[in-house]
């Protein structure tokens, strides 16, 4: 099956609309974490996860546990756009009664299979519904989006242990390396290393995506990790906290951000320009 | 007294037993342990049966998470370790991955309060029951009798939600019969009374079975009951009991803050406060010790219920 990235990059773009469109009917939220992770979320969503909007629950269907839990954002603007529920509702993102939390809930969102918040958790919870899947014989894949601050909790290294041992390999991990956590920089605040070294350390085969907002280098890491039988897979996303958007981009600290009806308008117009450039290569 | 006996088996052994029966019964029921398959006798249990009984390794954490992952799709888990790490060493993940997410994960904790003995302060869970009371829709049960075990276990295995279940793993006392009917937050009224109602739980349920005894010496007639469920808590029975005598002493292998006696007296100063007094370590660490050096220690033998009684009976009857 071809990859056809010019589809994938405009959903990606949507996402990235949506994302801050919701965040901006708030009035603030976590806008770096979510838009790093969009591209991976345009690629699982656009092209590689068997599922079916219309059935969320269907039982061999793929699954995603957002670890990370505060991008919801991304997550809510990616099931939105698939037809889970309407865009509209994600006006109400962390308002009164809303089913769109600032982190991931399975009970009040469609499409939602785990929820999340602390972190860490998110690691071993996709790890035994993966092994479930795994001792059932469902032959779905489970995708697991880890941050790269998150890799400070003791609890992902016990979880990447037991997946290694269970050869878990229908679980495929994410982590979002976007180089910062909430007070500063992973280097800085605990230097994380080698990611790769440290999971094939545990067992795991590690695959590097150099650009992690490139959907391509995503979606050609998916399939290598898909290959591999021996072994559960890692994929490292090497990406840019508030990619997409320039000016997010280029913060040194955008985690959780104020954003005004005048920053969504800029950001509106920059990415009509950007679907325009894909639109035209 | 007549009614406790010593039984045959360990309870650790009617755990292994009742679990491979439901293991049997139901493939959905898995079992996973922290490495003390050797100490709780599951073993056997983990190399007979790969598929639904695990090893996890030392990782409390890690286990809670996994078992709750494995419940959203239907499995059925029960995860053990001593009751110190099943509970605050994974307070977080047993909150968030398991009561928040609505899982399905049947927690054990071995070795409740004193009956960790050589193990230690280090081992002692005095505060297991106080962390997961307050945790919503959580139930807790505090067990040290082998029918009853049995019946926890299978019952808690088929209703859907979150649990923790104490229990001492070397105790071999009984006094239920097999023919013994129990409901899952319905106290057990062992000996009817009229004086004073002594509301007991887990080992302490011994105690005040022996206390019982001593006070009908007395001259004084007290009504014990096995409050086995800690949440949700028999308010019926405990506000029909203490209407009818007028005075209470709870009894639980537990600090006396957070736990059995904290929930009845919540009950009773809602609705009908009477005279009561609280038998449990008084917000002490655990320490070294053999079971009885600790229970007398801690002051909840039988004596230190007589005593506690004697104190209630006569601030009631003083307020009269």
């Amino acid at each position: 099956m071809s990859f056809d990235k010019k589809k994938i990059d405009l959903f990606a773009i949507d996402i990235r609309e949506n994302i801050m469109r919701t965040i901006a009917s708030k009035g603030s939220g976590h806008v770096g974490g979510s838009l790093s992770i969009a591209d991976t979320l345009a690629v699982l969503y656009g092209e590689v996860m068997e599922l079916d909007p219309k059935n969320p629950k269907k039982e061999d269907r793929d699954i995603i546990v957002l670890s990370k839990g505060h991008a919801g954002p991304a997550l809510y603007a990616t099931l939105a756009l698939k037809g889970y529920f309407p865009l509209e509702t994600l006006q109400t993102l962390n308002k009164n009664g809303t089913i769109l939390p600032s982190h991931t809930d399975r009970l009040k969102t469609p499409g939602v299979d785990l929820t999340t918040g602390s972190l860490g958790q998110g690691t071993s919870l996709a790890a035994g519904s993966a092994l479930a899947d795994k001792l059932d014989g469902r032959g779905n894949y489970t995708y697991l989006i880890v941050g790269d601050g998150e890799l400070d909790e003791g609890q992902v290294w016990e979880s990447a242990l037991f997946v290694s041992h269970r050869n878990i390999s229908n679980l495929i991990t994410f982590i979002d390396v976007n180089g910062k956590q909430l007070d500063g920089t992973t280097e800085q605040i605990c230097n994380l290393g080698s990611i790769e070294r440290k999971f094939e350390a545990f067992g795991y085969n590690a695959l590097t995506v150099e650009d992690g907002n490139d959907t391509e280098q995503v979606y050609n890491a998916i399939i290598a990790a898909k290959a591999e039988k021996r072994k559960p897979s890692v994929i490292v996303l090497h990406t840019v906290k508030g990619a997409g958007i320039n000016k997010y981009a280029q913060m040194a600290n955008c985690h959780s951000l104020s954003v005004s009806g005048d920053d969504l308008s800029q950001i509106l117009t920059e990415l009509e320009e950007k679907r325009d450039q894909i639109r035209g290569c | 007294m007549d009614r406790i006996k010593m039984g045959e088996m360990e309870l650790r052994k009617v755990f292994s037993k009742t679990l491979l029966e439901l293991i049997n019964n139901d493939s959905n029921i898995m079992y996973l342990e922290a490495d003390l398959g050797g100490a709780m006798g599951t073993s056997e249990l983990i190399a007979d049966r790969p598929e639904q009984a695990i090893n996890i390794g030392i990782m409390e954490a890690n286990m809670v998470g996994v078992a709750a992952g494995l419940s959203i799709k239907g499995r059925i888990p029960f995860v053990h370790s001593f009751g110190t790490f099943a509970t605050r060493r994974c307070a977080d993940q047993v909150f968030l991955s398991g009561c928040y997410n609505r899982a399905n994960v049947k927690i054990i904790g071995s070795d409740p309060g004193v009956s960790a003995e050589s193990n230690g302060g280090t081992h002692m869970p005095l505060e297991d029951v106080a962390v997961f009371r307050a945790f919503p829709e959580m139930k807790i049960f505090d067990v040290a009798e082998p029918n009853l075990l049995k019946f926890v276990l299978k019952e808690t295995s088929g209703e859907y939600g979150m649990s923790y279940t104490r229990f001492p793993r070397k105790s071999k006392m009984t006094y239920y019969d097999e023919q013994q009917s129990f409901e899952i937050g319905k106290g057990i009224v062992l000996r009817k009374g009229s004086d004073v109602t002594i509301i007991a739980s887990g080992l302490e349920v011994f105690e005040a079975l022996n206390a019982a005894e001593v006070l009908k010496t007395m001259g004084i007639d007290a009504e014990v009951i096995d409050m086995f469920t800690i949440k949700p808590i028999d308010a019926e029975l405990i506000l029909a009991s203490a209407g009818k005598t007028g005075a209470v002493v709870t009894a639980e292998n537990h600090n006396i803050i957070g736990g059995l006696g904290s929930a009845v007296a919540e009950v009773l100063v809602e609705a009908r406060p009477v005279p009561m007094k609280r038998i449990g370590t008084r917000d002490h660490f655990g320490e070294v010790g053999d079971q009885k050096f600790l229970l007398n220690k801690f002051g909840m033998t039988s004596g230190h219920i007589v005593l506690a009684v004697q104190e209630v009976i006569s601030r009631r009857d003083g307020q009269k």
